[in-house]
């Protein structure tokens, strides 16, 4: 079995799997790995079953040293790897001998760099999970130098043979996001819509795996002082406050919030959300409610 | 609270994204009706959904594969009525002496040691959590006691704080920042919320509360 140990935790670095869905009713944030397709493909590169727990980098990567013989996949963010000191492949399944210290380090482009570990991780779970929600202080406390966390089993089947590197999409100075208008549309600005296709807003450095925030053109009310009752959220929300500026929901969002929700992404959008550093530029292509939230 | 007669509801759905719908139940009464309804249709298989998430006056549902069908099929249903609906009682034992009882107190018009009486003669129910794990929203303070939340919200209120604002009343299952008026203590808050039990939480929607005077 035996155990990681983290060297340099880095800015933030956290356990993450598959996360808490199903538990909204009870006030639990999903959270989960923010990437989805880049942790699901480190832990494919590196033999592990689907929803296998990895460590989730944020901007300068991480430093871990081994205490067995493991293999290991950095994927998400790219980043130059080493392994005591010696350049090793991103991407691509990396033996560690115990004993040995990998490097991740500070992402080219991106956010977060996924560290996928053969038999995965196992830290204490909580609800099933063994993610950290920056939000709710569920599972895990985000990592901190010194902490050591059980490894699991090996997998029966060894990592595939592979030589290619894990895709990455890349990330553009721009990212245009599809956004599904509703459900509170109507209570914006009849131009709202057309300011949503046209506007550019940035992500701002206030921004973290509970949500982004954005800077841009203001997205204004009919009524600014009209209350809105507490009401269920998703992943994806674009949520507007008073000041007009937008929160885009991520992993670890709130299970309810008391402002409209104008419009929110689809799943496909969440990953590039994951890896938009403060500056990127996002904007919107707006998709018309449905038709059958317009009868009555 | 509304009678619970179907045809008093009107069903809303509204779009949240390509794969859920959040349901606009109109008030409070027909919100807990249709959560009821979901978790029923839930139960029996006739809706397949990762989540059932209750707001003040809508359900959220979450993780369906085709929303446009629930959509269709929302304006007809039969909503199951408050009265068929006796949820598990809680009682909660707490101690009636918040740094606000005073504040609160004024703004009642009673006696600070009116608000005990007042505020444990109430029967509430878990309207919907939010917040932080475990936290409900309890419905069913008399209009006339609602009160606003703080004007400066408190950097941590300690964990088993029962407070009031608006038209809910709730506990604080862990220390956190609030806004609430805060009137009492929870002798036991670890109850609130265990990992280990199922549910974890003490008060899922749907419970019902009665809070317990005890002096120390």
């Amino acid at each position: 079995m035996s155990h990681i140990e983290i060297l340099r935790a880095g800015a933030l670095t956290t356990c993450q799997d598959t996360g808490r869905p199903g538990w909204g009713h009870l006030a639990v944030p999903p959270s989960g790995a923010a990437d989805r397709p880049s942790w699901r493909l480190a832990n494919q590169l590196a033999g592990n079953p689907t929803g296998a727990c990895a460590l989730e980098t944020t901007l300068n990567g991480a430093t871990v040293r081994a205490h067995r013989n493991v293999t290991v996949v950095v994927g998400g963010a790219p980043c130059p790897v080493t392994v005591d000191g010696r350049p090793e492949a991103w991407g691509q399944p990396v033996k560690l001998r115990a004993g040995s210290v990998l490097d991740a380090g500070p992402a080219e482009v991106g956010v977060r760099s996924y560290l996928a570990f053969s038999g995965g991780l196992h830290p204490k779970p909580s609800l099933g999970s063994h993610s950290t929600c920056l939000l709710s202080g569920l599972g895990p406390a985000p990592l901190k130098d010194g902490d050591t966390i059980p490894l699991g089993p090996s997998p029966a089947h060894p990592p595939l043979p592979t030589q290619w590197p894990a895709p990455w999409a890349g990330i553009s100075a721009e990212i245009v996001m599809k956004l599904h208008l509703g459900p509170r549309l109507e209570w914006f600005r009849p131009e709202a819509v057309a300011e949503l296709a046209r506007g550019l807003w940035i992500v701002s450095e206030h921004s973290n795996r509970i949500g982004l925030r954005l800077e841009g053109p203001a997205l204004r009310r009919v009524d600014a002082e009209r209350e809105l009752p507490s009401e269920g959220i998703v992943a994806g929300a674009l949520q507007v406050p008073p000041s007009g500026q937008p929160i885009l929901f991520g992993a670890d969002h709130p299970t309810t919030g008391g402002y409209p929700v104008i419009g929110v992404v689809g799943p496909e959008s969440l990953a590039a959300a994951a890896q938009a550093r403060p500056g990127t530029g996002i904007r919107f292509a707006p998709i018309p409610m449905p038709y059958w939230s317009k009868r009555g | 609270m509304t009678t619970g007669r179907t045809t008093a509801h009107r069903l809303r759905p509204l779009p949240a994204g390509p794969r859920s719908i959040l349901i606009d139940c109109g008030t409070p009464a027909a919100a807990r009706s249709c959560y009821r309804s979901l978790q029923a249709r839930r139960m029996s298989g006739l809706l397949e959904a990762a989540d059932l998430v209750p707001g003040a006056t809508t359900v959220l549902v979450d993780g369906i594969d085709e929303p446009e069908l629930l959509a269709a099929e929302l304006p007809g249903w039969p909503l199951i009525e408050e009265a068929e609906a006796a949820g598990e009682t809680v009682e909660i034992p707490v101690c009636y002496d918040g740094p606000d009882l005073e504040a609160v107190a004024k703004m009642w018009g009673v006696a600070p040691d009116d608000v005990a009486d007042i505020h444990s003669n109430v029967e509430y129910e878990a309207a919907f959590c939010g917040f932080t794990p475990g936290f409900a929203y309890l419905e069913g303070l008399p209009e006339r006691f609602h009160v606003p939340r703080k004007e400066t919200p408190r950097t941590t209120v300690p964990a088993g704080s029962v407070a009031v604002a608006g038209p809910y009343t709730g506990v604080y299952p862990r220390s956190s920042p609030g806004g609430w008026q805060l009137i009492a203590t929870m002798t036991n808050p670890g109850r609130l919320w265990n990992e280990h039990r199922e549910p974890a939480a003490l008060l899922v929607p749907g419970t019902r509360v009665r809070f317990a005077a005890v002096r120390v």
